[in-house]
């Protein structure tokens, strides 16, 4: 019995180490990037544009606003496209297809970011930048290429979503005479709102969150972009740029876009989770 | 104004989602044969089992191959008996309560910080803190941090997927929680355990921001733990983006692919033994 006591013991401290290795992470980045912010202070390095490291300029804002566009673009392209397969795949599909087309999508999360970011450069810049005009590499480029980039999160969490929703209600619904289509958008989506939301805003952590890809069709530049068209640089990128080379004060400038970068995505992340309980409480129907 | 009726309007809407979902699946299909069409003519055995020569212009990617194995293998070694032993307590060894949803809420977290930000921590923690410096070492355990939400949650499934009544026919056998655990439920959770080992093998393999930041990008071949190395990721992200050798980074691409490819095949392989069984 004893025995049995001590492996519960060590099990139990084994499975704070996801915990511990979230408090590690949060403590150092902190620590290496917050005292940069409180020296430059909140407005020069939120709210400034001059980023030039060597003359002690920190200031975040053109790759806030970068890393804002990109996102948004990606989440256009990569939420409609998400959740429409998550519709078909639910509602519009017959279930061995459907059990054949989830891994496959699958597959589309497993293929590496730096692939994802080549192909832009290879096949989508030089089109947007004979059809569309501009150096290609652009806030539009690197929409399109996240907005893929996060379909599987936005398609898989939906799909579960979906698939909480009771039978009954679906039944009900057809059972009144209503087409496939008005049960799925005036009732499903409806039930399983807080899933999608949450998918939503999963999906666009990653999109915020994506670096090499960003890095290889963005073009990097240090501007406020003025359309879809003008080459940004978003936090990420510039960490994953800059980090090589950068020392002293630059160094802790970049681990400050990180705490930045950080901050967000956990607060996404509360969201999203708080939603995707809710569906959960729902599904079991209470 | 006349109403369309709602059998055109389902024919328009599902007419739309469909083709949402095709024209994902032929983006992923065009991914695939795009980068296997450009880069098979290149992959010979020697390209495979050279070293590379003048930065990655002519020669292989042998040493790269046994350093992304030596990272993204170390990590899966890592990661999966903590992930496991974490699914089992939680399924196993308590009640949900407090202590399971901090838990849960911690992997879930994890699970959602982006890989740069694991690069950051990684340089400073692994790399300069504990003084492992730029090492497969350091990325190695950058990556299971990463990798350890996925192993909990696919392994936590996999547990719960056993039918109650094993567990009760081992307790009526005599077993104790331990020897449950260990002879009864975990062989039956084995494919579905193997199954997110193998797609976070896969993902190990794909990363590059947080790999680059702290196993480094040395070419030379890595012959211990506290060595630099350069993944096969990092290796065609310098040769594209460098412009070094556009046919070498091609076949290291699909190099890349057919190992997710084979990845997610086994992975998916191993999740249809599980459904059989279950019938």
């Amino acid at each position: 019995m004893r025995q049995e006591k001590l492996i519960a013991l060590i099990l139990q401290a084994v499975a704070l180490s996801a915990l511990a290795g979230l408090l590690l992470i949060t403590v150092f980045i902190f620590k290496e990037g917050l005292p940069l912010i409180l020296r430059t202070g909140l407005k020069d390095f939120f709210f400034s544009s001059d980023w030039e490291p060597d003359a002690g300029h920190f200031g975040i804002m053109s790759m806030i606003i970068g890393s804002l566009a990109v996102t948004l673009g990606a989440m256009l392209i990569g939420g409609t496209l998400g959740l429409g397969m998550a519709i078909v795949l639910t509602q519009f599909c017959p279930p061995k297809l459907a059990s054949f087309l989830k891994p496959t999508i699958e597959l589309l999360a497993g293929i590496p970011s730096v692939v994802y970011g080549f192909m832009g450069v290879v096949t989508l810049v030089p089109l947007i930048r004979s059809y569309l005009g501009g150096p290609g590499l652009s806030v539009l480029a690197a929409s399109i290429v996240l907005g893929i980039m996060v379909l599987p999160t936005v398609t898989s969490i939906s799909i579960d979503a979906l698939k909480a929703v009771p039978r009954t209600y679906w039944e009900g619904s057809v059972a009144l005479g209503a087409t496939r289509w008005q049960t799925t958008h005036m009732l499903m989506l409806k039930a399983a709102r807080s899933g999608i939301v949450a998918a939503i805003i999963l999906g666009m952590g990653r999109a915020l969150g994506e670096t090499m890809a960003v890095i290889m069709v963005a073009g990097n530049a240090l501007e406020i972009p003025g359309s879809v068209l003008d080459p940004v640089r978003t936090l990420t990128s510039n960490i994953a740029l800059e980090m090589g080379y950068a020392s002293g004060e630059h160094r802790e400038a970049l681990f400050a876009a990180g705490v930045t970068l950080f901050a967000v995505i956990m607060i996404f992340n509360t969201i999203a989770l708080t939603f995707a309980r809710r569906t959960i409480r729902q599904g079991r129907g209470q | 104004m006349k109403r369309i009726s709602p059998a055109i309007t389902q024919l328009i809407a599902v007419g739309c989602l469909w083709t949402f979902t095709l024209l994902t699946l032929s983006i992923l299909l065009f991914i695939i044969a795009y980068i296997l069409i450009q880069g098979l003519p290149w992959l010979s055995w020697e390209f495979l089992s050279q070293a590379p020569e003048s930065m990655g212009r002519r020669g292989g990617i042998f040493p790269m191959i046994v350093g992304t194995f030596m990272v993204a293998g170390l990590a899966v070694l890592i990661a999966a008996p903590i992930g496991i032993a974490t699914a089992v307590y939680l399924t196993e060894y308590t009640r949900e309560g407090k202590f399971t949803f901090i838990v849960r809420f911690g992997a879930d977290c994890l699970a959602g910080i982006p890989s740069i930000i694991y690069g950051l921590f990684g340089f400073v923690f692994f790399a300069i803190a504990l003084g492992m410096g730029l090492s497969v070492i350091s990325g190695a355990l950058t990556l299971t941090l990463m990798i350890l939400p996925t192993i909990v949650r696919t392994a936590e499934e996999a547990i719960r997927a056993v039918p109650p009544a094993y567990r009760e026919a081992s307790y009526g056998l005599g077993s104790t929680r331990w020897q449950m655990v260990t002879r009864v439920v975990l062989p039956l959770a084995l494919p579905g355990i193997c199954t997110g080992i193998v797609l976070s093998l896969g993902r190990s393999i794909s990363e590059t921001a947080a790999v680059m930041l702290t196993a480094g990008s040395a070419l030379r071949m890595p012959h211990s733990l506290s060595d630099s190395t350069r993944t096969l990721a990092l290796h065609f992200y310098i040769l594209s983006r460098e412009g070094l050798s556009m046919d070498k980074a091609y076949a290291t691409a699909s190099v890349l692919i057919l190992l997710i490819l084979a990845l997610n095949l086994f992975a998916y392989w191993l999740m249809r033994q599980v459904t059989r069984r279950n019938g």
